[in-house]
């Protein structure tokens, strides 16, 4: 077997979106929450790159440019965010930023 | 196959062993060209003309006490010079230096591999480059580190957005990311070559670029966040002996990879400002002629009483190179070879010469210079040439 | 060939991606999540992705991780503390996440055929120029509201984080 199965990448963006949801929900430090949040993005990444390579087309590539440029747009304005929260609570655990009354 | 494996390793090893040595005696340019800059010798004792102080500076590297405080966070810390010099080297493999050759029967480039998206390839490698800076600030465990290493990584990321803006342009007149084609596409003349390219001659891509470049290897007037006057020496305070070299390394080494990129994408790399129809394959042996007799006249008439030696011994050696490019046998690769290393080495003598001249920007003009002016007006640059690409063909 | 390489990248891929999850310091997660998305990147190699490749290392690994390690820098971020977890997820937790993955994965094995593989050289599409073309004439529309979006991030962000001029 000199060729991988495409089933094996799949699999392994699976794996990837998986560990995503699992720091995602299990974490209190809400910078790792984000770097979870990339990391499922990545593996959706993965996932369209070999849909591309299945059918031969290069839309896959495509969504996965868009993918990215949103990321990387989506990461600004969430750091932005986490600055201002860290400058109003001096906390980064998403456990104490629980009530409206500052 | 097997023939592949074999010609790659020993174009590795040849380019591996050049390029370290080159690094190492960069420097000692660097020395000697400040030195006069500063009306002073530089380097002179340790061998003829200093010629081997970049020994002495390596064996005095080595040998020096290897410290490694105990407040710094290990893993971070061993890795980020490591990281350094690593994609600086990573960034070389991807050069080409000449056209095909042909060794013993074989037909190789005289590159290590030629991806199609080479061009993207350099830039990448650079990207990665700004964690060396950025990790080693930050395993330092020490303010002034911590914020050299920041203003550092800051300034390069800033520095690549009107970098890559300005490899946009030529590549929009060129048409290909890989290098080789680059080069090939410039054959020609000089006007041929994409600084003075019909439909849109790239001077002001040409010039955005140089001085990104100075701003991405940390270079003078842009070496604020590692000046020794500045931050106690910046994001590399903490380190000693082999780590500090490998990160002064991994600056030459990025000073290197971008002289090869400006003249890879602007000035033509191998190829000759006139075609050899015409005897441009007389200038290496006249040029060589010319520094031989010069130094066969100072030795006659030394500054110095030992120096009628030496530079009778330089005066011998560059004859010999003279007559050796006047031979037929060689010309095919050594020609383009003296071209391309004449062009890099004249951008590696301007790095050094602005060094020697200008002072250093403080770290807002710094940063207000690139978004402020130098952005826009990659911008503009590149809308201009594709108006003109697409209205000119 | 393939198979080795896929298998090498994919392990640092998987291991990389269980440190960032489970690491306590911000930073060695940030690292570990360059080093996801650099095994990543050599995988789109594999998948013949050239282009999607070198824009992953320079726009994902090279700047959007930048920004995550500035900001962890300058809001000095320490490691997380340990709160008390109950004994059974300490217990139970690793094992059903194994448990969940490996029937993950035996499903997606099964409802994929085994007929396509990958091999190095596979898929020629992926080049610069191909992207170039369907970008500027398919997606034209997307691509322009990509870059008005990543305009209102810039605005968005710079509003957000600067000081208040009082």
């Amino acid at each position: 077997m000199t060729a991988v199965p495409i089933s094996w990448y799949l699999t392994l963006s699976a794996i990837l979106f998986v560990l995503g949801v699992a720091g995602f929900l299990f974490r209190h430090n809400i910078i790792t929450v984000f770097m979870s949040i990339e990391l499922m993005l990545n593996a959706v990444n993965l996932s369209f790159v070999t849909f591309s390579y299945q059918y031969k087309q290069v839309n896959g590539h495509l969504f996965t440019f868009f993918v990215m440029v949103v990321a990387a747009a989506e990461a600004a304005v969430g750091l932005a965010i986490i600055l201002t929260v860290f400058k109003n609570r001096s906390t980064l655990n998403i456990d104490e930023v629980d009530s409206m009354k500052n | 196959m097997d023939a592949f494996i074999v010609i790659t390793l020993i174009k590795l090893a040849v380019i591996a062993f050049v390029l370290l040595t080159a690094v190492a005696y960069l420097q000692w340019v660097e020395r000697k060209v400040i030195a006069h800059i500063q009306v002073r010798p530089g380097p002179y004792r340790v061998g003829p003309h200093g010629l081997l102080q970049p020994l002495a500076d390596v064996i005095k590297l080595i040998t020096k006490e290897d410290m490694m405080p105990p407040y710094v966070n290990k893993p971070l810390y061993l890795f980020a010079p490591f990281l350094a010099v690593a994609m600086a080297l990573l960034s070389i493999a991807v050069i080409p230096f000449g056209p095909q050759i042909e060794v013993a029967g074989y037909h190789t480039l005289m590159q290590l591999t030629d991806l199609n998206i080479g061009v993207l390839f350099i830039l990448a490698a650079s990207s990665m480059g700004v964690y060396g800076v950025a990790l080693a600030g930050w395993s330092s465990n020490n303010k002034y580190a911590l914020l050299g290493g920041l203003r550092s990584s800051a300034q390069m990321i800033s520095y690549e957005l009107p970098m890559a803006l300005a490899i946009a342009s030529p590549l929009l007149l060129s048409n290909t990311l890989s290098l080789r084609e680059l080069v090939v596409g410039q054959a020609g003349s000089i006007l041929h070559w994409n600084i003075l390219r019909m439909p849109f001659p790239q001077i002001f891509s040409f010039i955005i670029f140089v001085i990104a470049a100075f701003a991405e290897t940390n270079r003078i007037p842009f070496d604020l966040p590692e000046a020794e006057n500045e931050l106690v020496a910046g994001f590399h305070t903490e380190y000693s002996s082999m780590k500090f070299a490998s990160f002064f390394m991994a600056e030459y080494l990025n000073m290197v990879t971008v002289s090869c990129m400006a003249t890879l994408l602007f000035l033509g790399g191998w190829e000759a400002p006139w075609p050899a129809a015409y005897g441009s394959s007389l200038v290496p042996s006249l040029i060589f002629l010319i520094a031989g007799l010069t130094a066969l006249y100072h030795s006659a008439n030394p500054p110095r009483r030992k120096d009628r030696y030496t530079f009778g011994g330089f005066a011998v050696i560059f004859l010999v190179i003279a007559a050796v490019f006047v031979a037929p046998m060689v010309q095919s690769w050594l020609l383009p070879l003296f071209w391309f290393l004449a062009k890099v080495g004249f951008i590696l003598f301007a790095f050094m010469w602005i060094r020697g001249t200008l002072p250093r920007f403080r770290y807002d003009q710094l940063m207000g210079f690139t978004w402020k002016f130098l952005f826009p007006i990659a911008m503009l640059n590149l809308l201009v040439t594709s108006l003109m690409v697409a209205w000119l063909g | 060939m393939d198979v080795i390489l896929f298998l090498i990248f994919a392990i640092i891929a998987v291991v990389a991606a269980i440190n960032v999850v489970v690491q306590t310091h911000p930073i060695s997660s940030a690292v570990s999540l360059i080093g996801v998305m650099g095994s990543l990147a050599i995988l789109y190699l594999l998948l013949g992705a050239e282009f999607i490749a070198a824009a992953q290392v320079i726009v994902y690994a090279g700047a959007v991780m930048v920004l995550f390690i500035f900001v962890i820098m300058l809001l000095n971020a320490g490691a997380e503390s340990k709160r008390g977890r109950s004994y059974m997820v300490q217990v139970l937790g690793v094992p059903l996440l194994i448990a969940l993955l490996g029937l993950l994965a035996f499903f997606v094995e099964r409802l994929f055929p085994r007929t396509v593989s990958v091999h190095f050289g596979g898929f020629q599409g992926g080049t610069a120029r191909a992207i170039g073309q369907a970008l500027f004439t398919t997606y034209l529309l997307p691509f322009e509201v990509t870059s008005l979006l990543i305009l209102i991030a810039i605005l968005g962000a710079i509003v957000l984080a600067r000081k208040e001029m009082d």
